[in-house]
């Protein structure tokens, strides 16, 4: 298996070259990191150079980074909205994943490759949907999973999990309303990033 | 002459063949399709969200709720990757108890998509007939965790308890006579793994059963055959997995290509169709089962030589034996912290992907060394094989949307997360 990611990542690094920003091998799994500018260019070459051919575009996923490592290493400009693809090659049977992080924290935008992927469309409305980055020559860029009318994009780690709007019959005036949420979110075991060696006794 | 115009037709939420919650818009011109637009989201709960206020093991139980159809198969991905991510050694019994149980839950899967999918489209009986069989499996599911739907029994570093030596028995009651007990606790004398036996010696003869109903049935041809045909190198582009993917005449399937598990030690074949139409899809369905039906025989001739530990004795992972916690001080300790802050996981990301009876599911995890989950994103088969939900019914009449939503094998848990 070893042996096999090692020809992918050589393959890649020759392939990609200049445009690679970063190749790591983790746990069996490549991950590299490409700019937002090259990015469909080097999706295309992904897909179509013979010797890589991911012909299947398994997932796509938005992450949100400003919250890693509990907020300790508060993100740089330009490293917080992430567009992560996973690929699969059937032929040569290895998966991919790319990471491209969006330019303008404020307002991410990136490429839609919805043309070399058709799986791409709903996963593309998805991550705009829960993170709000925009996918430029996308064709249809609605919501997907949220309320129709829905503000704001829950999966970002500045929204609340219990949300700001709540939704409920209303008896007197004889229809469904919505009003400001009325539950806390609750914390039961708190979150916490232990230093390396923590609970360490020494004896096993 | 006559004004001719088109309709716009919703289709759903409340619709009995739309498997659940969903609303379909179809644009239509006579009756038939020019434009589908699937309007889903109707069941989201924020899975994805929830977990991140979770700790690793307390998201165990919301998998369960994705895929309610084959609830082992999505807890197995995330235990997948939360080993992956901790390094933890599973042990060789929990392995094959795992792949024995996700066979067992591809046939609940599939025996409900069968059953629904003829029901959908007329064949009443259908649905009798595999529900009388995947109410004994569940009997299995309860059997093993105490609960019928959600039963959380993988944990990251192993399965929750073993298999246990009796099996749940009916009790007498004004309604069963006597000899009628004795007969449904005819197989439920023995063992777990006695009862999964007789269950699988039983079921090939039911699925020829369903065969005769189906596979020549002059309506549930005209029904299938030719509907919602998809090529195999458009399949491939349009993202579809699993028996989406096999029935355009792929073999791929993950159980053999890319084994997790202890998959490369048995002994199955991969069914395959050819005209990547309904009708070859439930061929391909059909044919799964049965070979699951070989993968649990050899899971069970493994299991009944092979006693063991089944789950890791890393009790950073997992907790001590009960006995142990009431002796031990170090083991109360650890009982203590698992439960209460959690473990934590090292920092990385991993995609852990399984072969789920409706294609690939998995789970990609992204840890910074919390407690709690960074980012959890679920990748389900649903979800990608009802975008092409457009293109497939394009062209095709009205009723036929039934029949390509019962291919689809969408399940609203899934789908929407």
């Amino acid at each position: 298996m070893s042996a096999k990611l090692e020809r992918l990542s050589q393959i890649l690094r020759i392939v990609l070259d200049g445009r690679l920003r970063s190749l790591a091998q983790d746990r069996g799994e490549i991950t590299i990191e490409v700019g937002a500018e090259d990015y469909l260019a080097v999706a295309r070459t992904l897909r179509d150079h013979a010797e890589l051919r991911f012909e299947q575009l398994a997932d796509l996923c938005g992450v949100d980074y400003s919250a890693y490592g509990n907020g300790k290493a508060a993100c740089e400009p330009g490293r917080r909205f992430a567009t992560v693809l996973h690929m699969l090659s059937i032929e040569h049977n290895w998966r991919l994943r790319l990471k491209v992080f969006s330019i303008d924290d404020n307002f991410p935008v990136l490429d839609s490759v919805c043309d070399l992927w058709p799986s791409a469309n709903w996963d593309e409305r998805e991550a705009f949907d829960l993170f709000g980055i925009m996918y430029s020559g996308h064709t249809d860029l609605r919501r997907i999973l949220t309320d129709y009318g829905f503000v704001g994009h829950p999966l970002r780690k500045d929204f609340p999990v219990s949300g700001y709007t709540e939704m409920r019959y209303d008896a007197e005036t004889e229809r469904v309303i919505y009003q400001p949420v009325t539950i806390e979110p609750r914390e039961n075991a708190p979150r916490v990033v232990r230093e390396a060696g923590y609970g360490d006794t020494g004896h096993v | 002459m006559s004004e001719i115009r088109n309709y716009t037709l919703n289709f759903g939420p409340q619709h009995p063949a739309a498997h659940g919650v969903l609303r379909l818009v179809l644009e239509l011109d006579g009756e038939v399709v020019e434009r589908a637009d699937p309007h889903i989201g109707l069941l989201h709960r924020g899975t994805e969200k929830l977990t991140e206020t979770r700790t690793w093991l307390q998201s165990v139980p919301f998998m369960d709720r994705l895929d309610y159809m084959g609830m082992m198969c999505t807890e197995h991905a995330y235990c997948l990757a939360v080993e992956k991510l901790l390094g933890v050694e599973v042990p060789e019994r929990a392995r094959y108890i795992r792949v024995m149980f996700d066979e067992i839950t591809r046939v609940m899967s599939h025996l409900m998509l069968i059953g629904s999918h003829a029901f959908d489209i007329g064949a009443m009986t259908m649905i009798l007939y595999t529900f009388r069989e995947r109410e004994e499996l569940f009997d299995v599911y309860e059997a093993v965790s105490g609960a019928r739907m959600h039963p959380a029994y993988y944990r990251p570093g192993g399965v929750y308890r073993d298999l246990p030596d009796t099996m749940p028995k009916y009790k007498p009651s004004r309604f069963k006579s006597e000899s009628r007990l004795k007969e449904l606790n005819a197989a439920r004398e023995g063992s777990l793994l006695d009862f999964i036996e007789a269950f699988f010696d039983r079921f090939p003869k039911c699925c020829d059963d369903y065969e005769t109903l189906l596979t020549e049935n002059r309506i549930w041809k005209q029904r299938t055959v030719g509907i919602g045909v998809m090529s195999p190198e458009r399949a491939l582009a349009m993202g579809f997995t699993g028996p989406m993917l096999r029935g355009s005449g792929i073999a791929w399937d993950l159980r053999k290509k890319q084994p997790y598990e202890v998959y490369d030690r048995f002994d199955f074949d991969i069914p395959v169709g050819k005209n990547g139409d309904c009708y070859d899809r439930y061929l391909c369905r059909m044919e799964e089962m049965r070979q699951s039906t070989r993968i649990i025989r050899q899971c069970i001739e493994w299991l009944r030589n092979n006693p063991g530990p089944v789950i890791t004795d890393d009790h950073k992972v997992a907790p001590p034996k009960r006995e142990k916690i009431k002796g031990d001080m170090e083991e109360l300790i650890h009982h203590f912290k698992l439960f209460s802050e959690g473990f934590h996981v090292p920092e990385g990301e991993v995609y852990a992907a399984i072969e789920h009876p409706k294609g690939e599911f998995a789970v990609y995890a992204i840890s910074d060394g919390a407690n709690k989950p960074y980012r959890i994103r679920l990748r389900s088969a649903g979800f990608i094989h009802l975008a092409a939900m457009d293109e497939l019914a394009r062209g095709h009449m009205i009723a036929d949307v039934v029949a390509l939503m019962g291919t689809l094998d969408v399940v609203f848990g899934d789908v929407d997360r």
